[in-house]
């Protein structure tokens, strides 16, 4: 190959100034000393017409979830199952609309949503607030670390009966369980986010005159922001599964109240329809992570972008 | 400690005084075994050295960075460090991390913005003041940690190989900028290489470290700009290099690795 490659040049060299044995070679003398070489393709995108990238995101990714609800119309639709084993997306959309008018989705849907609120806003603090004192202090680290450590391990619906004895019937266990289940996974991304700043820049801010105060909030803070929304996103989905299981054991309000109640009156569709809203409701705290990551994270983004 | 200097006055006026300066990581294998080393105001000093020689030990003393070392050493109160990587903060824009840790003067937030503005500019990065330091490329970094430096008006420059990762073409304008600004700005500068031909360009005085110790300490004394061709400017960097335990490929050197080459293919 490299003989090849040596003559090429040399006959070239024969013909031109030697500068020529890089210029593309035209005509007869071409086919000769080029027979050996292969064509890199170019692209071609500029013939093709149409392409799935020329469509907006959003409506790409919506097409998948439609095509799924046009299949579960279809399956319903053919007689696959019965209307008590499986409620089509129109009587589902149906169920939704009886729901509403008698006023229960509203109301139910409303005290679902505060309960998670509360419940995360708690968990989320409190998590933050342990994840800086045992990032920022040996202290912490060593002392109550290895506690939520152990308290982790412990499944959380398992507290449910223990909960009810501490807590009554009220709406505290339930904040409490779901304040519970969001603190765990945003304190340990915290604190793995805090651990994994770079030492060399705040080796960097200290060198340029940050104090502690400065390094905590210029550098370390900022820096564990990514695990931090890892953590939420974890806390958020987390916390609608334990609101769901909390208000199906022992609840006269809320989503998981509905399906309950559904359950014993065999409205398969009012059951699906809650399973939907919740979906919806996951799909809606999905998107809040993502719009804060996009605020949050620019300097990431410009990163990817670059 | 690492004592400040009030003012250039103190120690004699120096910029630097490091006396029996010792350091070791492991017991019974120091680093830095009794190193003097003195600075004079706006002197540029080249630590030269192996790897392992204890360069960037003595640099992050200097610094303040290290703590734990024996002996005395002065330096100024002003002092900045341009690092091998430029460390900027990257969740920070351009600007706020030239200004970063710096207290707003009597000028308020928006005299401190000036100020960093200005020192961007004096590294030709104007338009770069509200990037992402992700976006920038390697010198312009560089050239960020740089301005970041200079802002902070330092009586002492520590610089810990900032070109090291640099390409070639970069480094020349590096250090024709890095010239200029001394030139304007007349810190006494303490930089970090091991690449001798960058040593004899841009310092007064070259400084080898050999096991801990300063082995040749030596002015450079060629005119300015200075011509890598010239024969003064070779003999320097040969002698430095010799000090370094790297011989210079004389003809007959090259002779004998011809004569070993074919030995070498026709064993492997």
């Amino acid at each position: 190959m490299a003989d090849h490659v040596s003559v090429a040049s040399h006959h070239v060299g024969a013909s031109a100034a030697s500068a020529a044995a890089i210029q593309p070679v035209a005509g007869a003398a071409a086919a000769r000393t080029t027979a050996h070489l292969v064509l890199i393709h170019p692209a071609r995108t500029k013939r093709r017409r149409f392409t799935i990238t020329r469509v907006p995101r959003l409506a790409r990714r919506a097409i998948g979830p439609i095509v799924a609800i046009a299949l579960w119309q279809l399956v319903c639709s053919q007689g696959l199952f019965t209307s008590f084993e499986v409620a089509s997306p129109v009587a589902v959309f149906d169920a939704g609309r009886e729901l509403a008018a008698q006023g229960v989705l509203a109301s139910n849907l409303l005290i679902s949503l505060q309960r998670v609120a509360i419940g995360v806003l708690l968990g989320v603090g409190t998590g933050v607030f342990l994840a800086v004192l045992c990032g920022l202090f040996w202290v912490g680290e060593d002392l109550i670390d290895p506690v939520i450590q152990a308290f982790r391990a412990v499944p959380i619906l398992g507290l449910v009966p223990l909960v009810i004895i501490w807590f009554g019937v009220g709406e505290t266990p339930k904040v409490f369980l779901i304040a519970l289940g969001s603190l765990f996974p945003v304190y340990l991304n915290t604190y793995a986010g805090i651990r994994n700043v770079d030492n060399k820049l705040v080796e960097a801010g200290r060198t340029f005159g940050l104090n502690r105060l400065g390094l905590v909030f210029q550098v370390i803070l900022p820096g564990a922001l990514p695990g931090f929304l890892v953590g939420l996103r974890f806390a958020l989905v987390g916390s609608w599964i334990i609101d769901v299981v909390a208000e199906e054991i022992n609840a006269q309000s809320g989503l998981g109240y509905l399906i309950n109640q559904a359950q014993s009156t065999n409205r398969i569709d009012i059951m699906f329809c809650c399973l939907t809203i919740y979906a919806i409701l996951g799909l809606a705290a999905d998107a809040i992570v993502r719009l804060l990551e996009r605020r949050l994270l620019v300097w990431r983004a410009a990163f990817a972008g670059g | 400690m690492v004592n400040h200097v009030p003012g250039d006055q103190a120690a004699g006026g120096l910029a630097v005084l490091a006396t029996g300066v010792t350091r070791s990581f492991q017991p019974g294998r120091g680093v830095l075994r009794g190193l003097d080393l003195s600075i004079a105001p706006g002197q540029f000093v080249a630590l030269l050295g192996r790897s392992g020689a204890g360069k960037s030990t003595l640099l992050r003393i200097l610094g303040g960075l290290d703590p734990e070392y024996g002996g005395d050493v002065l330096v100024p109160e002003r002092r900045a460090v341009v690092f091998q990587e430029p460390r900027l903060i990257p969740w920070q824009r351009v600007q706020p991390n030239v200004v970063l840790g710096l207290r707003p003067g009597p000028g308020g937030r928006r005299g401190l913005k000036q100020h960093g503005l200005d020192a961007l500019a004096e590294v030709g990065l104007a338009g770069h003041a509200r990037a992402w330091p992700a976006t920038l490329s390697g010198g312009e970094a560089q050239r960020v940690a740089l301005a970041r430096a200079l802002v902070r008006e330092p009586q002492l420059m520590l610089l810990d190989e900032p070109f090291g990762a640099l390409d070639a073409l970069t480094r020349t304008k590096m250090h024709t900028l890095l010239q200029a600004l001394c030139a304007r700005h007349r810190p006494a500068v303490l930089l970090v290489t091991h690449d001798v031909q960058e040593a004899v360009l841009l310092a007064d005085r070259a400084v080898v470290l050999t096991e801990g110790r300063i082995t040749l300490d030596v002015p450079v004394g060629l005119p300015r700009p200075r011509d890598p061709a010239r024969p003064a400017f070779q003999d320097l960097r040969a002698r430095l290099l010799a000090e370094l335990g790297v011989d210079e490929l004389r003809p007959a050197a090259v002779a004998e690795t011809r004569a070993i080459w074919p030995a070498q293919t026709r064993s492997g």
